[in-house]
């Protein structure tokens, strides 16, 4: 359990610094620093036990059905990225204490800070690749927020913007990988796929699933080409970067690297891509980093070169590489941290981060000068650092692997590399601390609080404490984690300052005279560089942006330009065309079954429906004549029903064809009542094609399933035999609604309440925004007639209403049996109001039903959701439903059923549902009416 | 001797629902094509009767009371769009 607190607990802790902030900036950075510390001090509890070779596991079941589940596991590797990840954090957030102004929301950046923590520990702790996937993610989206994080710089928002669209990109190609992976293997589990690599290998999707993955950890690790975006990510305030870029959100792509080294790793494959890809990062990042002026271009674009570095060791593919790479993360972490935290405090204090314009500052900032130059010196790969050490081992690993069958281009390539990265190093060290003192600096710099230096002190002790006892300080870290990289056969190494003179010695010894060289001629290859054209990867992007946005805009606008028309013909097309590649694509013939003779009776509704659907056509333009035709087609439906004995649809076609008939009426009132010709003959006969097309269609599917029994079987007989056993009903249509799909039911009304809500959500803004100056200057199209509520509707509605309501109930409570039901009694009883509002006026009516639908439609959902819990209670499944039987005097013996409760909740949706609906809309005619609606008119009776 | 009955109940009401087609494709005004439509829902509810009587079962009748409880609410709507424009003042 405490494994997944580790990972949990920034998520968790994520809250607290934005409350903490109103007791001041240390009790926030304190809180921050604690929740990092808790979990930290969680992950150590498991050092005895990783160190002793165990794999911790904690396995929940999320969702077993996808192979999705919360599980995690602890390893080496993932010992070691967790520690890094959460120590680094700790002297993150004391240094961003001091960092941070009083003007920045410095609660927020804790509370970011923390998720992305959370996520990054959460990817070095899934055992199950979906979850990872899930963190994979996470981190995209926590880092968008920290590197936007000062939202008033343009280049922070699009930094941000740029790192989640490359990194998140890379994430969906990942994903993708992954599902392949998972399916080869078998399981979503590293713990399985990592010992399947054989079939992993062997498998024809191995290289699909390969390229994809390494799509997510190149984007991430900002390998060439997509080392663009970190660059740009610079614009976030330093404590991010020195985080985000020294040991976690860049570091995340090596640690997936190292993490499927054994599933994937050791093919041709594998080596071209992976060690090819991390060369050319290596040398283009070095060399791009050797001519930045700002400090933290220049340490990104190193950061980008070393993690070229780590690339192509992992690339190599041999136990012995992968150490190196484990053991240069590490370093790399240590240094490049202290780096960058050098970077911000000359920022800070300074006033410029510009190169140009710096020099000098050992004397004013003895001491960030010294940790500067310990880590640069690290960084360079001088002896005696940490840097040295893993530096030299990826130099060895070089010089005696082959490269298309030659010897000699890794070690001279490597050499390059090591050239560059002397080059940029020292330049950081000379060109800022070292040389004359100016006048001229932005402020006077001076050393920073303690608290501000003491985390890159920190660090550069590990540095050196590292490069003079490497064995006795990292050895046992290193080992562990390589162990677990390549899955125990690493080999075991005994790290030493001194090899001897080996080739590798020798390639150091060149790099640092040439790099040396290099800066002492620095002038002469900035003139070199400015000769060559330089493609600036910003604009490439943002062009590629640009295109893919224009050309999503131009088909959503093609096919989205407001007219409805467009949707259906485009629709209907569609349609058409998925149908015909099936008929065309499959073999078919005439039906098998009898066609049944023609009752006379049938014959004058065919003709009925025929004519209608033909003078509908003929007369579309004129829109009420088209709306009396709907309603005869809706009566010889509903006859239709009758016909085929299904009476329940009947019932609900009768009530539903009323309430169409008054909502499309009221709206109608406020649109125009004929509808224009289309001027372009074209598009009429386009329409009339399709139309004439998709009608086609649906009479031969209608032909074709009549005239042939069901493919397997019917499902009838199923739901005939189970109605009354298991629902309790013997009307089969409602046991169904309530009861074999009842949770389909419960979506449904679900469904119907939202879109209620909707129509009042927009009439509510509509009617107080322009339209409401529109309506009341509204003038009725044609003469109206005196008498507005005439009274022989008034008495014969007012009659009727208590007749209608207990048909209402009959039909409800019968339901389970008979045909009926809470959706057709809801209906019914909306009717019975609806009559009372049309006949007496809405201001008599709304008078008396003091009843708010909303509430209405919210205990509808309420009643059919409790009930369905209440199955829970009997400790079964969501909705099961039960019945009994209960005598009463009088009554006699009746069944009661806990799908009544359920249909109530139907009957009061629906009801609230079609009453809040009509209500609003029939407000529209009321605004205009009375000019805004504020002297209602009151009822003449 | 029913079943005559039922059969020439049928074919009566089979023509006047002809007949109630003839007035709503011509017209020739709204209001012949609204009381065509009225008429329509009243020879439905004589339809539904009598084929439960031919068929001998009454559980077509709650949708004949259904058909003459509501099905004069869409005709009152139609006339009083006509009339006044709005159906719910």
């Amino acid at each position: 359990m405490s494994l997944v607190l580790i990972a949990l607990l920034p998520f968790i802790g994520a809250i607290l610094p934005a409350l903490m902030i109103r007791a001041g900036r240390n009790a926030c950075a304190l809180t921050a620093g604690s929740v990092t510390l808790t979990s930290l001090i969680l992950l150590l509890s498991y050092a005895p036990a990783v160190f002793g070779g165990e794999v911790i596991q904690a396995r929940f079941e999320w969702l077993p059905g996808l192979g999705l589940n919360a599980n995690f596991f602890l390893d080496g590797l993932g010992f070691f990225f967790a520690l890094l990840i959460l120590g680094i954090g700790l002297l993150i957030i004391v240094y961003a204490r001091f960092y941070l102004s009083k003007q920045d929301p410095m609660g927020l950046f804790y509370v970011y800070l923390l998720l992305f923590q959370g996520a990054m520990v959460g990817i070095t702790l899934s055992d199950n690749i979906l979850l990872l996937l899930i963190f994979w993610e996470l981190t995209s989206l926590s880092s968008f927020l920290l590197i936007g994080y000062w939202k008033h710089l343009p280049e922070g928002r699009q930094g941000a913007r740029m790192a989640l669209m490359v990194t998140g990109s890379g994430g969906m190609a990942m994903i993708a990988g992954m599902l392949i992976l998972g399916n080869i293997a078998g399981s979503y589990d590293l713990t399985v796929i990592l010992q399947s690599g054989e079939a992993i290998k062997a498998s024809p999707l191995y290289l699909p699933a390969l390229l994809l993955i390494l799509g997510g950890a190149f984007t991430k690790s900002a390998q060439f080409p997509f080392h663009f975006w970190l660059p740009h990510a610079m614009a976030a305030p330093t404590p991010v970067s020195a985080y985000l870029h020294s040991a976690t959100m860049v570091k995340a792509g090596v640690f997936l690297m190292a993490r499927m080294w054994p599933a994937l790793a050791g093919t041709p494959e594998w080596f071209y891509i992976v060690a090819t890809a991390g060369l050319v990062t290596m040398i283009v990042g070095a060399w791009i980093s050797i001519f930045k002026d700002d400090l933290k271009g220049l340490l990104a674009f190193s950061t980008v070169s070393q993690l070229g570095l780590m690339t192509m060791l992992l690339g190599f593919g041999t136990p012995m590489a992968a150490l190196a790479a484990v053991f240069h993360i590490l370093n790399h972490a240590t240094f490049k941290a202290a780096l960058f935290m050098t970077a911000g405090i000359v920022d800070h204090e300074v006033g410029t981060r510009d190169a140009k314009r710096l020099g000098g500052l050992v004397t004013l900032m003895p001491i960030t000068a010294t940790i500067a130059m310990i880590a640069a010196a690290s960084s360079a790969g001088l002896p005696l650092f940490n840097g040295f050490l893993s530096k030299e081992m990826m130099l060895y690993e070089a010089s005696h692997t082959y490269y298309l069958g030659q010897e000699w281009i890794l070690p001279v390539l490597a050499t390059v590399g090591a050239v560059f990265s002397v080059a940029y190093s020292a330049r950081y060290a000379i060109h800022v601390f070292l040389g004359k003192e100016r006048h001229d600096y932005p402020s006077h710099p001076h050393d920073p609080p303690f608290g501000m230096w003491a985390p890159a002190g920190l660090l550069v002790v590990l540095v050196v404490a590292i490069g003079l006892l490497p064995q006795a300080i990292a050895g046992p870290l290193v080992q562990v984690a390589s162990n677990a990289v390549t899955n125990g056969t690493a080999p075991v190494v005994d790290i030493k300052i001194w090899h001897g003179v080996n080739a590798a010695l020798i390639m150091s010894m060149i790099a640092l005279a040439l790099g040396l060289l290099l800066l002492w001629r620095y002038g002469t290859f900035v003139a070199l560089r400015q000769r060559f054209p330089r493609p600036e990867a910003k604009d490439i992007f943002d062009r590629l942006v640009d295109r893919t946005a224009a050309a999503a805009t131009f088909v959503t606008d093609g096919l989205q330009n407001g007219s409805l028309q467009r949707y259906l013909a485009t629709m209907v097309a569609t349609m058409i065309l998925v149908g015909a590649a099936g008929f065309f694509g499959g073999s078919h013939g005439a039906g098998t079954r009898a066609t049944l003779p023609i009752s006379p009776l049938g014959l004058i509704g065919w003709l009925l429906l025929v004519a209608a659907c033909l003078t509908l056509v003929f007369f579309h333009h004129r829109r009420l004549l088209t709306l009396i035709l709907v309603g005869v087609i809706g009566l010889i439906v509903s006859l239709g029903f009758f016909y085929f004995a299904a009476p329940d649809l009947a019932l609900t076609q009768i009530s539903v064809e009323v309430v169409t008939v008054i909502l499309l009426l009221l709206a109608l009132n406020f649109l125009p009542k004929q509808t224009p010709v289309a001027e372009f003959a074209p598009r009429r006969w386009r329409d009339a094609v399709l139309a004439g097309l998709a009608g086609l269609g649906v009479a031969g599917l209608t032909l074709a399933i009549t005239t042939r029994d069901f493919f397997a079987g019917s499902i009838s007989e199923f739901h005939l035999a189970n109605s009354y056993p298991g629902g309790g009903g013997t009307n089969v249509v409602n046991v169904i609604l309530v009861d074999f799909r009842g949770f389909d039911t419960y979506g449904e009304i679900i469904v119907l309440g939202i879109a209620a809500l909707a129509i009042f959500a927009l009439l509510e803004s509509s009617l107080h925004g322009k339209a409401s100056k529109r309506l009341a200057n509204w003038v009725p199209e044609t003469a109206r007639a005196f008498d507005s509520h005439p009274l022989l509707l008034v008495v014969a509605s007012r009659a009727l209403l208590p007749f209608a309501l207990l048909v209402g109930i009959f039909i409800f409570l019968r339901g389970h049996n008979e045909p009926g039901g809470g959706f057709i009694a809801g209906l019914v009883v909306s009717i019975a109001l609806i009559i009372q509002y049309m006949a007496s006026g809405f201001q008599w009516a709304h008078a008396r039903v003091r009843v708010d639908y909303h509430a209405v439609i919210g205990l509808g959902v309420l009643v059919a959701g409790l009930t369905g819990v209440a199955a829970w209670i009997a400790e079964r499944p969501f909705l099961t439903s039960d019945f009994t039987y209960v005598s009463l005097p009088v009554v006699g013996t009746f069944e009661v059923a806990t799908a009544m409760a359920f249909d109530v909740g139907v009957f009061l949706t629906v009801v609230g549902a079609v009453m809040l609906a009509l209500a609003n809309l029939s407000r529209i005619g009321r605004l205009a009416e009375t000019g805004g609606g504020s002297h209602p008119i009151a009822s003449q009776h | 001797m029913i079943a005559a009955a039922v059969t020439f109940g049928f074919a009566a009401i089979g023509l006047a629902v002809l007949l109630n087609l003839y007035r709503l494709v011509l017209g020739p005004g709204m209001p012949d094509r609204i009381l065509a439509l009225d008429t329509m829902v009243i020879n439905a509810i004589a339809l539904i009767m009598l084929y439960g009587i031919a068929q001998e079962t009454t559980v077509y009748f709650e949708a004949a009371l259904l058909f003459a409880m509501v099905g004069f609410v869409s005709t009152v709507a139609f006339c009083k769009f006509i009339l006044r424009g709005d159906i719910i003042e």
